[in-house]
Formats: structure tokens, C-alpha cells, sequence
């Protein structure tokens, strides 16, 4: 799929008048679409320096605009707002406000790695999106996306056990993102994940006959166990704490950098 | 013969279960030994690079340095794409940066793990029965053809991008293919099934995003799925657990969100290649599948 040239004229740079006569001429009608001149001269000098110090962002100078990411990208297939390489091009030209116009949608990066896959420089587009998320966030410009709620905690189940498990990462992300897991078990696709998971639907298809034959024991049995029981590594109360201690410490010396 | 150490992974141990039955019964039926990595943890997945890159490369290096220093072993397998992928990840990133490997042992050392000194390599499940069988040994111990199902192969992302982290792939003929991968196909047609020409194969279901933008997932899972049947296809074949439940529920989500039903079938290729070597659908945990294939195996006579 082609790239669209990002259009550069924005919605909110156009003007339409009814009426309108310039210098004595009556240019209403068909020249009455009119474009605000635009002066840029708000560019962030040190914004590429401010996202290489995040990590994944290390190597965002060495783009030479080629497309091949948005290209590729699975999520630019779905929405054409999503441009890898327009907003890599901001980040160089030091346009931050260019590229919060776009900030409710970077977090949507889904980490396929087509990017990365294919750019010609060692980029690292995705890397550059999660640093560029991180920025955001870290600067108050967006709330704490999905994403990252999820990914915190997956983290903290990882950092107190070494593993995670399911259903705990789950219903906390759903308390977390105030979602009903109740609704979504009673009248939701995880209800009927479950459902058929145990083959209660041949129930009511098949029978009871045809249900104790083909219903499944060990899988609910180990997965019931485990909500209980939570899966740990067992060397793991020092590692969690150094893993913790260096994030934190990370943190701290991103501050001093970016 | 590897010394194969065996890293199912916290997808595995959960709703992945099914993946993880079904590759123990299959590795022991075909004559092959491995052993269960000690005391592994999570590698990280996709969550824990986005708190820190250096998180997911030293949880990753630590499975990967029991397996050395603990177990002697010189090959860790994983049947999960997430799990291969990032201990590929982290073997390349300390391999090509001093800096993170030095990082990756002094962490090791303050939290008493054993260090990691690069010298285990990483298998995929499919690699290790590659180089193992390959589709001749395979052929040679097939007591069930699969009938000629026709079937689609998704690989998903994480089993070939970035090429980088995959340096024997794209070696020429006999070696993996990371743009067209193909030894999924090459064991299920060796056991008797026809894979159709899915063009689809490496593209995203959004399993990194599967809870948290499930829209976007259901689209991507949804185009997979339609991709799959006007190629031709009866089912598809998985090598990954998220890739498969997140198949599964976002088949159930397309259906009740966007009314749009698809009847193809999700499978591991384990329990695929089970069947054909004889083995029984429990044994190999087909029972707990979420997508329900078991009319559909007895009719194509492979139950």
C-alpha cells in the first residue's frame, strides 16, 4: 500500500469566506478557500535528544525518511493517522507540537517488529514509539494509556514472582482499567472462552453422554490450581529486588539526560 | 544429539496448556530427550521491554545462563514465538553490545544469579524437530495420515522479526525462511496435510494488544481468519500459544462484536502431528482447545 504524503495543510489552517473581496476584486465563490500562512518557529532543538536518551530511542537520528516502515506498518494499514516515519521526521526536526497533534494514537503500536524488520538504517522505529510513548506519558502530554497499564502489571507479577498468572493479569487489568470482568464473563467473549474451554456448549448440542466423553479434566484442573496456588520461580526475592532497584535507578539518571 | 533443556513459559503454563501437553506427548513419542529448564522465569514477554528494554534482555539471559551453568546444556527449546523470540533477543543484544552485556552479568552477580556467558544457543520447537526428523522423519513415523486437510500455517511475528535476532534463517535451501517461513508446512505435509497458499502467514493478530486494544486485535485476528478460509483452508495451524487463544477469542469477539462468523479451526501443529503418529486427541489435550475440532477431525478420519 502507498504511502499518502502526509497532507500538509492542516484542517485548522484552512479559512472559507461567503463573501469576500481582496484589494477590490470580489474573489467570493469559487476562490473563497483561503490558507493560513504558516510560521514554524516553535521547534524543540533538543526534542531528539530528549527521546534518545529514552531507551528504544537511541538511534532515531539516523533516518533518512525511506517510508519503508510506514509501509510496513500493521498499524497504518488499519489507520493512515498512524506514520512511523512522519513522526520520526518531527522528532528529528524538532517539532513537538506537530507531533502532539497525534498523541491519543502512538500507543496503539502493537510491537510487530516490521519496521525494525525492515529499515535500511537501524532505526528502530519501534523502539522509537515506545520511547516516544514513554516521553508522553512521562510529560503529562497523554493519561497512562491501556498499554501501559497492562504492561505494569504484567511487570509487578514478574518482579514479586519471576512468572505471571492469567487470570491475575487479567482481572487486575480490568479493575485497573475500571472494566466489569463480571459483564464480560456473564455476556462477554470470556464467558464463552470458558464455555468452551469445558465443553459445557455440548451440553446442550450433544448430550450428557457426549459431554463426559469429551470434557476436559487436567487443563481446568492445573489452571484452577494455579489461580490458587500462583506459579514463582523460586530464586527469584533477590532478582526481583535488583531488577526493581535498576528501573527505578533508570528512571532517576533519565531525568538528569533527557 | 543437543542437549535440549525445555522452556515451556507462563503462556504454557496457563491457557496455553494444550500447546504444552500436547509437545511433551509428541517430543516422547518420537524418541526425543529433553529436560525441564530449572527454575525458570517469565522471559518477559511483550509487556516487560516497554517498562525497560534491559528487564526483558536480563529475564530472558537468566533462563538462558540456568540452562548453561546449572544444567550444562548447550540448547534451550521453546515452543512459544514470545519466548524464542526473546531469548534470540537478548542472546543478539549481548552478543553485539559489550555494554549490555557487561549490564546483564553485573545484575546477575548482585542478584546471586548464575551469569550469562553467551554460549546456549535458542531453538524453536519447530526448529529443534527440523534438525532433529525433519519432514523425512517425520514421514517415516506416520501411522495416521492427516487425509489431505487443508490447512493454513501462521507463524505470526515473533518467529521471524526482526530478521537481525534470526541469524540462520535466509541461509538458502534447508534453512528458515523469515519472510516465507515454511517448516510448519514441510512437517504437516510430510504427516499428510496440503497447505493452502495463505498469504497472511507472518502478519499480526495484535496479541501484544490483545486486552488492551482489543478492537485493533479483533480486526487484525479477523483478517486472518478470512484470509485463511478463501485460501482454501479447513483449519489453521499455530506454533505459538497467544498467537492460538488470541485466534480463538477474537474469532468469538468478531462474532459477537461485529456479527461477522468464521468456521475455520484453530490447532497446535503438535497435536496435528500427534494425531498422525498415533497418539490420542486427549492425550494431546485437543479436548481443551477453545476452538472445537473434534467433529471435524472424526470426519476427516484423522480421530
Amino acid at each position: 500500500m502507498p504511502i499518502h504524503e502526509k497532507s500538509l495543510v492542516a484542517a485548522d489552517d484552512l479559512l472559507t469566506h461567503d463573501k469576500l473581496v481582496i484589494d477590490g476584486v470580489d474573489v467570493s465563490g469559487h476562490w473563497n478557500t483561503m490558507m493560513k500562512p504558516r510560521y514554524v518557529s516553535d521547534y524543540d532543538a533538543d526534542f531528539q535528544k530528549t527521546i534518545q536518551a529514552y531507551p528504544g530511542g537511541e538511534n532515531v537520528h539516523r533516518c533518512w525518511q525511506c517510508g519503508s516502515c510506514t509501509n510496513s506498518c500493521t498499524m497504518y494499514a488499519i489507520n493512515t493517522d498512524f506514520n512511523p516515519r512522519y513522526w520520526i521526521y518531527l522528532v528529528n526536526l524538532g517539532l513537538k507540537e506537530e507531533l502532539l497533534k497525534d498523541r491519543d494514537i502512538i500507543w496503539q503500536c502493537v510491537s510487530c517488529n516490521k519496521c525494525t524488520n525492515i529499515c535500511p538504517k537501524d532505526v528502530r522505529p519501534e523502539g522509537v514509539m515506545k520511547a516516544l510513548q514513554h516521553w508522553m506519558e512521562d510529560e503529562g502530554h497523554v493519561a497512562t494509556s491501556p498499554s501501559t497499564l497492562f504492561d505494569e502489571e504484567f511487570t509487578r507479577q514478574c518482579f514479586d514472582r519471576g512468572r505471571i498468572e492469567d487470570t491475575e493479569v487479567i482481572a487486575n487489568f480490568f479493575r485497573r482499567t475500571g472494566q466489569s470482568i463480571v459483564d464480560l464473563l456473564r455476556t462477554g467473549w470470556l464467558g464463552i472462552m470458558i464455555a468452551r474451554m469445558n465443553k459445557w456448549p455440548l451440553l446442550g448440542r450433544a448430550g450428557l453422554g457426549t459431554f463426559l466423553k469429551r470434557m476436559p479434566v487436567t487443563g481446568p484442573l492445573k489452571m484452577g490450581l494455579m489461580m490458587v496456588f500462583k506459579p514463582r520461580t523460586r530464586n527469584w526475592a533477590r532478582t526481583g529486588e535488583v531488577l526493581r532497584q535498576y528501573v527505578e535507578e533508570q528512571k532517576r539518571l533519565l531525568k538528569t539526560k533527557a | 544429539m543437543a542437549r535440549v533443556a525445555y522452556y515451556p513459559g507462563c503462556a504454557l503454563e496457563g491457557s496455553g496448556g494444550p500447546y504444552d501437553r500436547s509437545t511433551r506427548a509428541l517430543v516422547t513419542a518420537l524418541g526425543l530427550h529433553m529436560e525441564n529448564l530449572a527454575d525458570w522465569n517469565c522471559c518477559g514477554a511483550m509487556e516487560v521491554k516497554n517498562i525497560h528494554p534491559m528487564l526483558q534482555t536480563y529475564m530472558s539471559a537468566r533462563n538462558l545462563a540456568i540452562a548453561a551453568e546449572r544444567m550444562g546444556f548447550d540448547t534451550v527449546m521453546a515452543p512459544c514465538n514470545g519466548c524464542y523470540h526473546n531469548l534470540k533477543k537478548a542472546e543478539y543484544e549481548c552478543a553485539t553490545s559489550a555494554e549490555t552485556m557487561q549490564t546483564v552479568q553485573d545484575l546477575a552477580r548482585k542478584a546471586g544469579d548464575p551469569v550469562y556467558k553467551g554460549d546456549v544457543r535458542t531453538l524453536h520447537l519447530l526448529e529443534w524437530l527440523m534438525e532433529e526428523l525433519g519432514p523425512d522423519g517425520i514421514k517415516r513415523r506416520i501411522t495416521r495420515s492427516l487425509n489431505g486437510i487443508r490447512i493454513a500455517n501462521y507463524y505470526g511475528c515473533m518467529y521471524t522479526r526482526p530478521r537481525q535476532i534470526f541469524p540462520e534463517k535466509d541461509r538458502g535451501p534447508g534453512s528458515e525462511s523469515s519472510h516465507k517461513p515454511h517448516f510448519m508446512d514441510d512437517l504437516l505435509e510430510a504427516a499428510g496435510a496440503v497447505n493452502v497458499d495463505f498469504p497472511l502467514k507472518t502478519a499480526c493478530c495484535g496479541g501484544a494488544h490483545t486486552l488492551s486494544d482489543s478492537d485493533t486485535s479483533t480486526q487484525l485476528v479477523l483478517n486472518l481468519l478470512q484470509a485463511a478460509e478463501d485460501a482454501g483452508a479447513e483449519l489453521i495451524a499455530t506454533e505459538c500459544p497467544t498467537c492460538h487463544s488470541g485466534l480463538e477469542m477474537h474469532q468469538i469477539r468478531a462474532e459477537m462484536k461485529f456479527g461477522i462468523k468464521t468456521g475455520v479451526r484453530i490447532l497446535y501443529f503438535t497435536q496435528l502431528l500427534g494425531l498422525a503418529i498415533g497418539l490420542s486427541a486427549r492425550k494431546l489435550a485437543i479436548h481443551e482447545n477453545v476452538s472445537d475440532a473434534l467433529d471435524f477431525l472424526h470426519e476427516k478420519g484423522v480421530i
